[in-house]
């Protein structure tokens, strides 16, 4: 037996039942709905099986070693577990999970992807450790302009910021917001990591820092609103950064486009033909409750056909990409993998567009489309870039 | 890594083989009292043929097998009491066939009741199975092993009795199938060809069930659930043998429970009533309490607590978190159902001892022919007194049910000891033959069901 | 230890016996009233005893607030002539013992609203309606505390409710708060109606939630806009106990623009929602409450009703699902309250 670790959860850690509630959808049509579990199938991926792992770890019934570090972190914090969980301390599932990372990130042993991760961010501003001062090369448009307290401040994040795919996305809905007349201003290269995945992936200390940052610069440039593209970064502004002092009024984008088509600001292009199912993002749906704005969005364009996934809303197959798993990568490499599984899913719907309203969603989705080789049969798109009329199928 | 793990890596591939302390120490662990037994290896084959495979490989090299399914039995059954290799059967969970005319669905034994249920919930409304009041992830194949039984145990019996064909791979590694399909016509009935039904109640000691014909029954529009009351546990009997000669119900379980307050030295009867339209409901509530149950209500020992309640399935079991603790086992036994009154004495009194507030339940099996009765003991797994109150209390209950003219369900390596203690000798001498018969080698989840 | 202040004289000098008469329940003309009147009074066994539904309709119909329905339970008590089997009265008395601790008592500061045991319906105390009001008894966990134990009524029981209340009465005035105004209306009866009756002290003020939504309404006057439906309104048993507030049911409607359909079982002809009537020893109860509860919901519906407006939420939990089957929208007044000022309820 090794020494006890210091455990936030002491009090609750052991009541999980193992019954396994939490690792189906709402109507219990498959027992694979925890991504982790769906990836490996085995009990120590589960939600209950992971909890299980961290009490015998806190109470020095295991050692510490490199797999368990990865079960711990393979979790993407979906909440489906939190969800099904019958037991009263459901909705401290995820918490559980980011406070045995907390206790590792004490201790100094985290696996290496994830150490990359957060000296990424920490060193760059972003986890891919590209280079701080290229962070404004998404923009193409010059009449995208800085922030200059102006109505809102359109929050890009990291994965909008670098990654190619989502740039596009990025500049999609920037290209919405100016057609829309929208008053918003951009950060640059003067943005940083909004610092949702670093809590998730249990650096309380390097959270801190960001949002510290963050805060005083919001405030010196007087920002009031935050337009958000990514629900991550939506989720972070809008419940951690108050306890920061970060009293902002957030909104994720698709909370603005609609008032926006109803005010007449903002035209739906005329010419759209599409089947569309839409993927509900785990940081708009499970943890914000946000499902019906992104399907009446949606629904109200000519031209658009909407149909469900089997598993939809809160029931809906997280795409893997949580967690900082779209940069650790503890769930690829199989045909288990959840963003393929859910490719395959939306592709039997009959869609030949998969609609998300997340970057994450997005680069893990699209990547599982050209492996499962759909690029023909299914486009993944952006929201954004739906309303912004450039998707060719 | 070695051999035993190089040669399961090579029938699963390396993601579905496991030979790291992760694995090992979650699959040591059953949910109830037991102790924690490691097995060595942790297998996840995706069908019949890898498992094959594995079992030959396991039975040439004379390494212990145990399977697995949800692991819902609470009684440490897929527990490896020799080590050896643990197989985690929810891979093979495809339902093959559902035949609405014959009302038969085949499923591979890991499909989850969840999955199963909410498979004919959208294809085939009219038709459900006995669903049991396990978590949803139990297993079908796991379930009937161990001789199960669901919300239609009244009318219709065990969930073992609704089996139409089995499909099974001995220790020795062949694959054999039970009923109609042995004989290639569909999957529709087991009967009348020769009995070969040693695989039930078994505890996985004599062979994997790698597939199952479990019977459907009708399913009508409306399910609704109404609650009877008595105080005097004596009247249970009386009341169930009077709610099952009218035949109009389905699922009948008397329960009573120290918490909640309302529950604490009564005997409430929940019972499920169904029907394609309400007047076939009233009709059939009517003829159970306006008729049968009247004389009960009118002079004042039994009441109609409530009517058309909803029905939430599957169930979630709240009393294991009475103690805020995450756990809580049962001995579960079958008992004719005339031996209530003497089983909940018998259960509050040891559960006071214990420290535990007491929580009984008899559900009907068939048309009253038996019931399932379970004391159920609460701990807190962090708690480790009361794991032991717990345990004892179960040991307690286990001793005393042969005395109360009933036999242990389900039983693990203690209640088995129990049971063959009592058994006919020739009967435990055939047992003994046909295990060995069907593992020589004595790899089949070794431990259980041996005879000293 | 608490006595039903009940003046035998005023029954024996009354002429219409109203109480009895006038009962839905039970067909009894003025001499037979008169005469099982005077056998209660006596503590006689009649038949009126064994086969009244626990109504509390005759708690109104008696001019002299002369409490002919406490008394009838409380003989029923005395004689062992309760209406219900008696595992279900166990299990009724067993169902009010609070088992999850003891509730937080925070010093309220202005005017309380006091949920009872429905704590789970404090998501409909949101909006303007309920602004600036503390509410009572938040934590379902604890609400037995606040259980006002009137229920038991249709027990036999009001040797319970005299043990218990004081307790509750207790719990509720620590809490300091200037007044109370109490969800439900059973809550309200207790402390303004049975609680007189048998000379149990009360030190907070009470307010009933229709008079409390009324005066509010009127203060959020300009924000009303007329929702022009035409309601049935379920009167609870319990409203008998508080009749001289029952004409806030008309202003409500009035100043919210709805209008009551014209109904046969209105007032104080009203029809109970059957809900303790199922249970009772008395042949034929199961069914009886069945057809009473058609014969009711038959008359919403023949008035033409588009919604049925609840004051009780066991009555909603009764007849909730049944009046919606019938193509009636359900919906407590509360909520019909803040719809009128454009409100979205859940």
């Amino acid at each position: 037996m090794t020494a006890k670790i210091e455990y936030k959860y002491d009090d609750m850690i052991h009541r999980c039942f193992r019954c396994g509630y939490c690792k189906f959808p709402t109507d219990w049509s498959t027992i694979t709905n925890c991504p982790t579990y769906a990836r490996y199938r085995l009990e120590s991926f589960s939600a209950g099986g992971r909890l299980w792992l961290i009490r015998a770890w806190v109470m020095g019934e295991m050692e510490w070693t490199d797999r368990l570090a990865k079960i711990v972190y393979s979790c993407t914090n979906c909440k489906n577990c939190e969800e099904k969980c019958p037991i009263s301390f459901s909705d401290n599932l995820v918490n559980m999970v980011v406070a045995a990372r907390n206790a590792m990130v004490d201790q100094g042993s985290i696996p290496s992807p994830v150490k990359d991760f957060l000296n990424n961010v920490h060193l760059h501003g972003n986890p891919y450790g590209l280079s701080a001062k290229k962070r404004d090369q998404w923009i193409e448009d010059s009449n995208i302009a800085p922030y200059t307290n102006q109505e809102y401040l359109f929050y890009v994040g990291c994965e909008g910021s670098y990654d190619t795919r989502a740039q596009t996305a990025a500049r999609a809905l920037a290209n919405l917001l100016l057609k829309a007349g929208v008053s918003f201003g951009v950060l640059g290269n003067q943005e940083i990591s909004d610092g949702n995945e670093v809590e998730m992936l249990g650096e309380e200390g390097l959270l801190e820092e960001l949002a510290e940052k963050n805060i005083r610069q919001f405030k010196e440039l007087g920002v009031k609103k935050i337009i958000t593209f990514s629900p991550h970064s939506y989720n972070v502004f809008q419940n951690s950064y108050p306890k920061y002092g970060g009293d902002f009024e957030v909104f994720h984008y698709t909370q603005i486009l609609p008032e926006l088509m109803q005010a007449g600001k903002l035209e739906a292009p005329a010419d759209l033909n599409m089947k569309v199912t839409y993927h509900d993002p785990c940081f708009l749906g499970r943890w914000n409750k946000q499902y019906d704005m992104p399907r009446k969005l949606l629904k109200s364009l000519n031209g658009v056909e909407l149909t469900e996934m089997e598993r939809n809303k809160k029931s809906a197959l997280c795409c893997g990409g949580g967690g900082g798993n779209f940069y650790t990568d503890f769930l690829g490499g199989s045909e288990d993998s959840p963003a393929r599984i859910r490719v395959r899913e939306a592709h039997d719907t009959g869609a030949n567009v998969l609609a998300v309203a997340c970057p994450n969603c997005l680069t893990m989705l699209e990547d599982a489309v050209k492996v499962e080789g759909l690029e023909e049969k299914l486009a993944v798109r952006d929201i954004a870039e739906i309303l912004n009329g450039t998707v060719t199928t | 890594m070695n051999t035993v793990y190089n040669a399961l890596a090579d029938i699963v591939g390396e993601d579905y083989a496991s030979a790291q302390i992760e694995e090992l120490v979650t699959y040591s662990k059953d949910l109830g009292t037991s102790k924690p037994k490691l097995p060595d290896y942790v297998v996840v084959p995706a069908n019949t043929e890898e498992l094959q495979q594995i079992i030959r490989f396991a039975n040439r090299e004379k390494v212990p097998i145990v399977p697995l399914g949800g692991g819902m039995s609470l009684a440490g059954i897929a527990q490896p009491l020799r080590g050896g290799i643990l197989i985690d059967m929810k891979r093979m969970d495809r339902i093959i066939e559902v035949n609405e005319k014959s009302r038969y669905t085949v499923v591979e034994a890991g499909t989850s009741h969840g999955k199963l249920s909410a498979y004919l919930k959208k294809h085939h409304p009219d038709l459900m199975h006995s669903m049991p009041d396990a978590p949803p992830a139990a297993t079908v194949g796991g379930n009937i092993a161990i001789h199960g039984q669901g919300d239609l145990a009244h009318p219709h019996g065990f969930n073992s009795d609704m089996i139409n064909g089995l499909e099974v791979i001995l220790p020795t590694g062949e694959i054999c199938k039970f009923g109609s399909c042995s004989v290639g016509s569909g999957w529709f009935t087991q009967h009348p060809l020769p009995d070969m039904s040693f695989f039930l109640g078994w505890g996985g000691a004599t062979g994997i069930i790698t597939k199952v014909s479990l019977r459907l029954f009708p399913c009508k529009k409306i399910r609704e659930m109404d609650m009877f009351l008595v105080e005097d546990p004596e009247l249970i009997p009386d009341v169930l043998y009077d709610l099952t000669h009218v035949g109009m119900a389905e699922d009948l379980a008397a329960f009573s429970g120290a918490i909640p307050p309302f529950s604490n030295k009564l005997h409430h009867i929940s019972i499920f009533v169904s029907g394609d339209s309400e007047d076939e409901i009233e009709f059939k509530r009517r003829l159970m309490y306006d008729e049968r149950l009247a004389k009960y209500i009118e002079n004042g020992t039994g009441g109609i607590v409530a009517t058309a309640q909803d029905i939430e399935r599957p169930k979630t079991s709240k009393s294991a978190d009475w103690k805020k603790g995450g756990g809580f086992e049962y001995v579960g036994s079958i008992m004719p159902v005339t031996a209530y009154a003497e089983c909940y004495r018998r259960g509050v009194e040891i559960s006071e001892r214990h420290d535990i507030p007491y929580t009984v339940v008899g559900r009907v099996i068939g048309s009253s022919h038996a019931m399932m009765f379970a004391w159920s003991y609460a701990f807190n797994r962090a708690d480790p007194a009361t794991v032991q109150h717990a345990k004892e209390a179960l040991h307690e209950t286990d001793d005393l049910v042969l005395g109360l003219g009933g036999t242990i369900w389900k039983p693990a390596v203690y209640g088995q000891q129990i049971v063959m203690e009592h058994m006919e000798p020739n009967t435990l001498q055939l047992m003994n033959n046909l295990k060995n018969m069907l593992d020589p080698n004595g790899i089949m989840n070794p431990g259980n069901w041996e005879v000293a | 230890m608490f006595e039903l202040s009940f003046d035998e004289n005023q029954c024996f000098a009354c002429s219409d016996y109203d109480c009895l008469t006038k009962c839905q329940y039970m067909d009894i003309n003025v001499d037979t009233a008169k005469a099982e009147m005077g056998k209660i009074i006596n503590q006689e066994e009649s038949f009126v005893l064994r086969d009244c539904v626990t109504c509390y309709a005759c708690e109104e119909y008696c001019p002299n607030d002369n409490h002919p329905f406490y008394l009838i339970v409380q003989r029923q008590e005395e004689l062992d002539l309760a209406p219900l089997p008696e595992p279900l009265i166990k299990r009724g008395v067993q169902l009010g013992i609070p088992f999850r601790g003891e509730p937080e008592i925070p010093q309220i500061e202005g005017s309380a609203l006091n949920l009872g045991v429905f704590s789970q319906l404090g998501s409909l105390t949101q909006g303007k309606l309920f602004e600036g009001l503390t509410i009572m008894s938040p934590d379902s966990r604890k609400m037995f505390h606040f259980f006002c134990q009137l229920m038991y009524l249709h027990y036999a029981r009001t040797s319970v409710i005299n043990e218990k209340l004081p307790g509750v009465i207790k719990t509720i005035t620590d809490h300091g708060a200037d007044e109370v105004i109490h969800y439900h209306d059973e809550c309200y009866g207790t402390y303004a109606s049975y609680a007189p009756a048998f000379g149990i002290d009360v030190p907070f003020k009470s307010v009933h939630l229709f008079e409390f939504l009324y005066n509010r309404l009127l203060e959020l006057k300009d924000d009303i806009r007329p929702l022009n439906y035409k309601v049935a309104y379920q009167r609870p048993c319990s409203s008998r106990l508080s009749s001289d507030k029952y004409p806030f049911v008309e202003k409500i409607f009035d100043l919210i623009g709805v209008k009551s359909v014209e109904r046969e079982y209105v007032g104080e002809n009203a029809l109970c929602c059957g809900a303790t009537i199922a249970g009772q020893k008395k042949k034929g109860s199961r069914r009886f409450c069945l057809d009473l509860q058609e014969k009711n919901m038959a008359d919403m519906q023949n008035a033409g009703a588009e919604l049925c407006v609840f004051n009780c939420p066991a009555c909603m939990q009764t007849l909730g699902k049944p009046v919606s089957k019938k193509g009636i929208m359900p919906i407590f007044m509360s909520d019909l309250c803040r719809l009128a000022i454009g409100e979205k309820t859940t």
